[in-house]
């Protein structure tokens, strides 16, 4: 029933499809570029090479240059709305401390969530474990949130 | 990409142990959908799109990996010694990657996003909270990869 209801909506299953393309064309990227090798992670964090900085930089340019054009051409997205990007919440906290533990686990299993979701498409089934326990992760940040600093 | 981690949390029943998982995640079911994509795009490209997916690393990064037990660098993908199933048979190994995937999901989250909203997004935009989230990335990996993995490996 929900199924049915899922593609009779026309407009709903167009969005749901051009974010499954999109998601397709990111995994590709992903393990094409090698961004999801546990070797180049670990490369990256020896400065041995131009490699993933190469990936990373000219994301954030095309990042750069897209979000200027869309806040100085006013440009909307294709269903017509306007384009927001809300700022993040002020402080220093969470962002350092939160990002170091992050950068620890980065570091261990070498994928970030995007990759860990291509490296399970592509068939390394050990990174299910490794989702199921980022997904304790966050559970657990969850719970502890209200005593953690900010 | 990591927020897709909290919605999986309130789709489990997170939203009865803590408000954090209290919120609308069905409005961000397009998430999910990409993160799907994500999946397929992975087995798109490892079924279709390769031949050799032997990952060449520099020379130098080989030799130190090599000091630390994985002699696979150059050869593979993913290190054996971490990712091969065999390897889920060890403890140790499972306890690895157990606490990488668990410091993932919590830091990302802690630090409102990952390599994606902080490093990528959040860059593009100029926001301070994502350069300190990026510098916090970098103390992280460099903190594991230079002085713990001696130790761990």
């Amino acid at each position: 029933m929900y199924f049915f209801q899922f593609y009779s909506k026309n407009a709903l299953s167009m969005k749901t499809l051009k974010y499954l393309i999109t998601g397709i064309a990111f995994g590709i990227i992903m393990f094409k570029s090698e961004a999801a090798s546990w070797f180049r992670i670990f490369e990256m964090f020896q400065f041995d090479s131009f490699h993933m900085y190469g990936i990373i930089g000219s994301a954030l340019a095309t990042g750069v240059i897209g979000i200027q054009l869309i806040k100085r051409l006013k440009l909307k997205s294709l269903s017509g709305e306007e384009i927001i990007i809300p700022p993040k919440a002020k402080g220093w906290k969470n962002y350092l401390f939160g990002g170091i533990l992050f950068g620890l686990g980065w570091g261990l299993a070498g994928a970030c969530p995007g990759p860990i979701f291509t490296l399970i498409g592509a068939g390394f089934l050990p990174l299910i474990l490794v989702l199921a326990f980022a997904t304790l992760g966050t559970f657990v940040y969850g719970v502890l949130r209200p005593k953690l600093p900010h | 990409m990591s927020g897709n981690l909290r919605i999986m949390c309130a789709a489990l029943s997170g939203d009865k142990a803590c408000d954090f998982f209290r919120f609308d995640w069905k409005a961000q079911r397009w998430n999910l959908v990409f993160a799907l994509g994500a999946i397929l795009g992975g087995f798109v490209a490892a079924e279709f799109l390769s031949t050799d997916t032997s990952v060449v690393i520099t020379e130098g990064t080989i030799e130190k990996l090599t000091q630390y037990g994985f002699t696979d660098g150059g050869t593979a993908y993913l290190p054996e010694k971490l990712f091969s199933l065999d390897a889920l048979a060890d403890p140790y190994t499972l306890l690895l990657l157990a606490i990488g995937g668990f410091l993932v999901g919590f830091g990302s989250r802690y630090a409102g996003g990952c390599t994606s909203g902080h490093a990528i997004s959040g860059l593009s935009d100029f926001q301070l909270p994502s350069l300190i989230a990026v510098i916090g990335f970098f103390i992280g990996g460099l903190f594991m990869v230079h002085v713990l993995f001696p130790i761990l490996f």
